[in-house]
């Protein structure tokens, strides 16, 4: 079984079928964009798979294990990172803190160790510390670790968004429009940075806009049109499809 | 650990106004700065709440009320009539009750203040975690007004209860004993010692909030206030940890309740009023929100002026106005960079403007 198995998915708002019917894999180890017009059910097929809303039918397996019922925090317990298309970023914490948010799965405090700060809590915070700058430096922002994260640049914002993800150390990151609002030249950096991210060893399943991006750093691509699959293949092959050509570049 | 060493010249302030205060024959200062320390641990709780978690309480009055008046209730209701209960025997002869007797030589049987205090204190973590399960569910103004209700709520039980005094409130609270010889009092002399003993528990308190904000946990309450959405999806249970937020201030809240109330012998149904509740966001948010020692410090000074009486008959006008003032020009209190920098705003334009004058 692939590491991540959407099987059936539709997602039913009112009488719009926002996402129809949509399966697909994800092999372990691969980058996979998902790409489609505007209100083609991309972020909300995204929504599903991450929990922050349920599927009218159909199912999710990662890892062998059904998403569906599970809350966003559970989910992201289980391995899965999200980043957001327009970056949530913890406003008035520095890009350091919000990276330390991201150990929140991979450590244990509870309120009441916090509070009298038992000696256990000290190794498990210079652990935080330590790992959180490590994926600063390894996404080549740590000069700003101790700026405010929300006063960053855009681009920067993102990257500071990626150390954040992969700081819950996951074996999938899902990606919700990476380059957006992002220029040609930071769109580049994107696309190195999470083809780095894959050469650690994460799957990688992105849903985006800009082409470039996308062929030039996925393995494997899925076309949605009005919430239905249309395609799905190799780079190559999408390029050809005559059934993509027609609704991007319109008939002729 | 840094943050930590300011507590230093905190309690060097501390000991330095007892000392004055003492050698000017001032002491009656002491009495308010007891206070309004009693009422600053409240204001440290709600500024967690508030400030870090994001979640705004206009009923944390009813919290300090439900300490306080449970505490009183328990050691000054007799439990004479009660005396062939197996409950009653079984705590007095596990020594956790007191005999005296009242003003009129009757006898009296009341709960110690230790196991009142306690029994006070699950009582207000138990009914916040009621109210909190449904409450915390809601955002914003919606929050605030289901909070806003409960505080209402609480407010009305005690004037209408009997047992709670009705408007009389509950008076000759007594002395709680705590350990070598230390009691809280209102007495004369155990003002001193009545004055570090809250000071004591202020800056515990303030040394346990100032460690949970500056760890897993409060890196995880900071992210609830930035983005739910997100702290969600990075595997904070971020319904936990708002519940467990809201119980450690409303327990927070009780103690103080409950230390006050023996302290000032007494405690009546104001204390629970809609204003009071008013009066501790106004606070936290002239604090700054999300800054603990502004909370403190505010909260000290501001209670130590209204009790002074230095507000006069206006005392709960000011606080509405602080509250107006702050949101419409410091959202993020007066001790914050934002309105530091806008100040520094006013002056430079109005520098700039004689430059261009001359």
């Amino acid at each position: 079984m692939a590491l991540l198995e959407i099987k059936q998915l539709h997602k039913r708002f009112g009488g719009l079928h926002a996402v129809t019917d949509v399966s697909f894999p994800v092999e372990a180890g691969q980058i996979k964009a998902v790409i489609g017009p505007n209100g083609a059910g991309k972020t909300t097929l995204f929504n599903m798979i991450s929990g922050t809303f349920p599927a009218t039918s159909g199912s999710v397996f990662f890892q062998g294990k059904e998403l569906q019922g599970k809350k966003p925090y559970q989910v992201a317990a289980l391995g899965m990172a999200r980043t957001y298309q327009n970056i949530k970023m913890f406003s008035g914490m520095t890009a350091l803190e919000n990276v330390m948010v991201g150990c929140h799965v991979q450590s244990s405090a509870g309120f009441m160790a916090s509070m009298f700060r038992m000696p256990w809590t000290w190794k498990e915070e210079l652990a935080i510390r330590d790992r959180s700058m490590e994926l600063l430096t390894l996404l080549e922002i740590e000069e700003h670790a101790d700026t405010d994260a929300s006063s960053l640049a855009f681009g920067q914002q993102r990257a500071v968004e990626l150390a954040r993800a992969l700081a819950m150390d996951p074996t999938l990151l899902l990606l919700d429009e990476p380059a957006a609002g992002l220029n040609i030249y930071e769109t580049a950096e994107v696309g190195r940075l999470i083809t780095k991210i894959r050469d650690l060893g994460i799957t990688v399943l992105l849903v985006e806009h800009d082409m470039s991006l996308v062929m030039d750093i996925s393995d494997e691509i899925v076309v949605l049109c009005f919430g239905e699959k249309i395609a799905e293949g190799l780079p190559a092959a999408i390029q050809k499809d005559p059934e993509v050509i027609k609704i991007y570049l319109g008939e002729d | 650990m840094k943050k930590l060493l300011l507590i230093l010249p905190l309690l060097a302030c501390v000991i330095a106004i007892q000392v004055v205060c003492s050698s000017t024959d001032t002491l009656y200062y002491l009495t308010q700065m007891t206070m309004s320390a009693y009422y600053s641990l409240l204001i440290i709780g709600l500024c967690v709440l508030m400030g870090y978690a994001g979640q705004i309480s206009l009923g944390h009055a009813g919290f300090f009320a439900i300490g306080g008046y449970i505490s009183a209730g328990l050691t000054t209701h007799s439990l004479i009539p009660f005396k062939d209960n197996a409950l009653v025997q079984f705590l007095d002869s596990s020594g956790l009750l007191l005999a005296g007797q009242t003003l009129y030589g009757e006898e009296l049987l009341v709960v110690s203040p230790g196991l009142a205090c306690a029994v006070a204190i699950i009582a207000a973590a138990v009914i916040a975690v009621f109210i909190g399960i449904p409450v915390l569910k809601l955002k914003g103004h919606y929050l605030a007004m289901a909070t806003l209700g409960f505080g209402i709520i609480i407010y009305r039980v005690v004037l209408a209860v009997e047992y709670f005094g009705e408007a009389d409130g509950i008076s000759e609270v007594p002395a709680f004993p705590l350990f070598a010889g230390l009691s809280v009092s209102g007495s004369f002399g155990d003002r001193v010692s009545n004055y570090y003993i809250a000071w004591g528990i202020l800056l515990l308190g303030l040394i346990l909030l100032l460690n949970l904000i500056d760890s897993r946990v409060g890196r995880g309450l900071r992210g609830i206030h930035g983005s739910e959405e997100a702290a969600d999806a990075m595997g904070v249970h971020t319904a936990r940890f708002k519940l467990q937020t809201f119980v450690l201030s409303a327990v927070f809240a009780a103690v103080a309740g409950v230390f006050l109330t023996h302290y000032n012998g007494g405690i009546g149904p104001s204390e629970a009023g809609v204003m009071k509740s008013v009066r501790y966001v106004a606070i936290v948010a002239v604090g700054g929100m999300a800054n603990l020692w502004g909370a403190l410090l505010m909260g000290v000074v501001l209670n130590f002026l209204s009790l002074r009486g230095v507000f006069g008959s206006y005392d709960d006008a000011v606080f509405g106005l602080i509250l107006i003032v702050i949101m419409l020009f410091a959202p993020n209190g007066i001790l914050s960079i934002s309105f530091r920098h806008r100040l520094m705003q006013l002056f430079g334009k109005g520098k700039q403007k004689r430059d261009g004058e001359a």
